[in-house]
């Protein structure tokens, strides 16, 4: 209706089912082929990548990558001297990086073979005066690893160990004027910011700090008439945000003012019939990335061949479930 | 010099003669690319086994500062590399101005990488100098004018360093070039709440300022979030702004296509307790933004409720 400026158009012969196997076969090999072009120039956030492919999988309900081999990936990852993780061996620990191998390790049920200790006092030790924390020594802030700190130190069950009062403190400071959040305070609002700042306080029980209406009516303006979804006003629609603003929208209980038929849609049609894998919008090149948060997406709307995804951790449910991990979700009313 | 200069071949560092004291730590993966891919990957395995070695040995050194030029070139985002180039530039006392320089040729490459910006930042924060960061900010979001990372950057800039009487002439500029500019419409509240703030005359005078832009582009979200914003964050009421009732009451009744004329037209009949008015403007929502049809439904119930 309002004559959106920025949208993609869905053509005819676009993928309309779900390419199940298919999928499974792409993030399979992309996680095996070690010697690709891909794969090298990934090094550098390889534990990310890693994380991404095998929650896909389990997603798809595929247990095929060996834990044995992804437990000594990520402890090759393993800096004992900090207690973090970098992206891949002799890479500099980083938040974002010690997430993604907690992620894994809690998936291969390794979680009891890591000095926790060590691990939870990296992540409080980057906490700043402000609340807010760095992504390591070289002193990057943003919300992005306010909720790294929180899920990982929510996994090891040691989340009391940061002052999360203070970390909440600064991520409010984050709030815009249109109600949605950025990275630091006073930056534009960005639907995957906004995840962040969501699921951290989701995870600290203090969604009820958020102007949920508010908040929820800018992200279902994030909606496209193609059904995708963007991340800021006037921009392209992209299948990370079915991730980044449905599952903001799953945990603040308004998953039911997006169209869920016409983003499903989007989603679906960004598949690579070819190779399998999902891209950012249809036609582009298919990475694993968009293929995890495409197919969480779809999860996240309740689509039956795939396991369950929780909104807040980006894990399977079941594991968040056996981890006995309860996290903040309201439920979707009227 | 301190800085490679290209040649036409690509000099491997193995052949190199100033290198031969290095043993390469080769990396931990076979290369069986096609024939397209050898070159690049050979270059890659090269620099990045030397690099391995350096960095293992903790050489801090020209050379190793020129290898890390080659490192980031062939792999931007290799964080690891930018981090051990600042230890080498904090080794050899360096002066900045020649990385200033290196670091803006990157980002003009490669301007949506995180760790160029982080590493401009660190070096400002090394030498004080901030001297440039405007006219580089500018530069790139000239070629993208929702880059991310240059509005970041520049508004930690201008805060951090006090520079703010040039920002709301730019951002002028911006949306004189592109009014459905989100970034740019951002960054003017930013500056205006951390310089001038918000009196009555600035909040006057930014809601006009909002509602010419309107007047150009009803549809576009920007200024009606940024007009609704500043009457939020001010506790102020919609009656203290007929004219923004007026612009809105004549959007509405041309007809013009938006949601958020008709949501705002909403919220200024809801505070003058016209209920019935507001549920009208709902209903039809529900059927010109069928897509939100759940949202709308949700605004009409929370009359009716009330």
């Amino acid at each position: 209706m309002s004559g959106f400026h920025k949208d993609v158009i869905l053509k005819e012969d676009v993928p309309q089912l779900l390419l199940f196997s298919k999928h499974k076969d792409f993030l399979l090999s992309y996680a095996q082929k070690q010697d690709s072009y891909e794969f090298i120039m990934s090094e550098w956030l390889r534990a990310s990548g890693v994380y991404w492919c095998l929650t896909a999988l389990r997603l798809l309900n595929n247990n095929e990558l060996k834990e044995d081999e992804l437990y000594e990936f990520v402890m090759s990852c393993y800096d004992k001297k900090s207690g973090g993780f970098g992206a891949s061996a002799n890479h500099d620990p980083h938040m974002l990086y010690t997430l993604s191998a907690v992620q894994i390790l809690a998936m291969i049920d390794r979680l009891d073979a890591i000095e926790k200790e060590d691990i939870v006092q990296f992540v409080v030790k980057l906490q700043q005066a402000d609340g807010s924390f760095w992504g390591d020594e070289w002193g990057e802030v943003d919300t992005r690893f306010t909720f790294c700190a929180f899920a990982t130190l929510v996994i090891l069950d040691s989340l009391d160990k940061c002052d999360v009062n203070r970390a909440v403190e600064f991520v409010l400071q984050c709030k815009n004027f249109d109600g949605a959040f950025g990275c630091v305070p006073g930056s534009e609002s960005h639907a995957g910011q906004v995840f962040c700042c969501v699921g951290a306080l989701s995870i600290a029980n203090k969604l009820q700090l958020l102007e949920i209406d508010q908040l929820a009516w800018w992200l279902c303006e994030r909606q496209l008439p193609s059904g995708g979804l963007n991340g800021r006003p006037e921009k392209l629609p992209d299948v990370c945000y079915s991730w980044w603003v449905l599952a903001s929208l799953k945990i603040i209980g308004r998953t039911h003012w997006l169209d869920k038929p016409s983003l499903i849609k989007f989603i679906l049609a960004s598949q690579d019939d070819e190779t399998g894998g999902f891209a950012d919008r249809p036609g582009d090149v298919v990475d694993p990335f968009h293929t995890l948060f495409g197919l969480a997406g779809l999860s996240l709307m309740g689509d039956q061949h795939l396991a369950d995804v929780n909104p807040v951790l980006c894990l399977p449910q079941s594991l968040v479930d056996s981890l006995g991990l309860e996290l903040e979700i309201l439920t979707d009313g009227l | 010099l301190l800085y490679t200069i290209k040649f036409e071949g690509i000099m491997m560092y193995a052949e190199s003669p100033e290198w031969s004291d290095i043993v390469p730590i080769p990396l931990p993966h076979n290369d069986k690319d096609p024939v397209v891919q050898i070159m690049y990957s050979d270059r890659f395995k090269d620099v990045y086994s030397y690099m391995a070695a350096i960095m293992e040995k903790k050489e801090y050194s020209h050379r190793a500062l020129l290898l890390t030029n080659d490192a980031i070139e062939c792999n931007t985002a290799n964080y690891t590399v930018w981090h051990y180039r600042r230890e080498i530039l904090r080794h050899l006392k360096m002066d900045l101005k020649e990385e200033m320089e290196f670091s803006a040729s990157v980002i003009e490459e490669q301007p949506k990488n995180y760790q160029v910006w982080h590493h401009r930042r660190c070096l400002i924060e090394m030498s004080g100098d901030h001297s440039l960061e405007l006219e580089l900010t500018a530069e790139s979001l000239s070629q993208d004018n929702k880059n991310y990372h240059a509005w970041d950057h520049r508004q930690w800039v201008v805060q951090q360093y006090n520079v703010w009487d040039k920002e709301l002439e730019y951002v002028d500029e911006l949306l004189a070039l592109d009014l459905r500019n989100n970034s740019a419409w951002n960054h003017r509240y930013f500056v205006i709440e951390n310089s001038e703030g918000w009196s009555s005359e600035t909040v006057a005078r930014e809601l006009e300022y909002a509602a010419s832009f309107i007047r150009k582009a009803p549809n576009n979200e920007s200024p009606w979030n940024y007009a609704n914003g500043i009457i939020k964050k001010n506790k102020l009421r919609y009656s203290d702004f007929p004219k923004l009732k007026e612009l809105c009451t004549s959007l509405y009744e041309s007809h013009v296509p938006s949601n958020f004329v008709l949501s705002t037209l909403a919220d200024i009949h809801i505070e003058a307790e016209n209920k019935e008015a507001a549920m009208e403007i709902f209903e039809e929502m529900k059927e010109k933004d069928s897509i939100r049809v759940n949202y709308w439904t949700f605004r009409l119930q929370q009359l009716q409720g009330s």
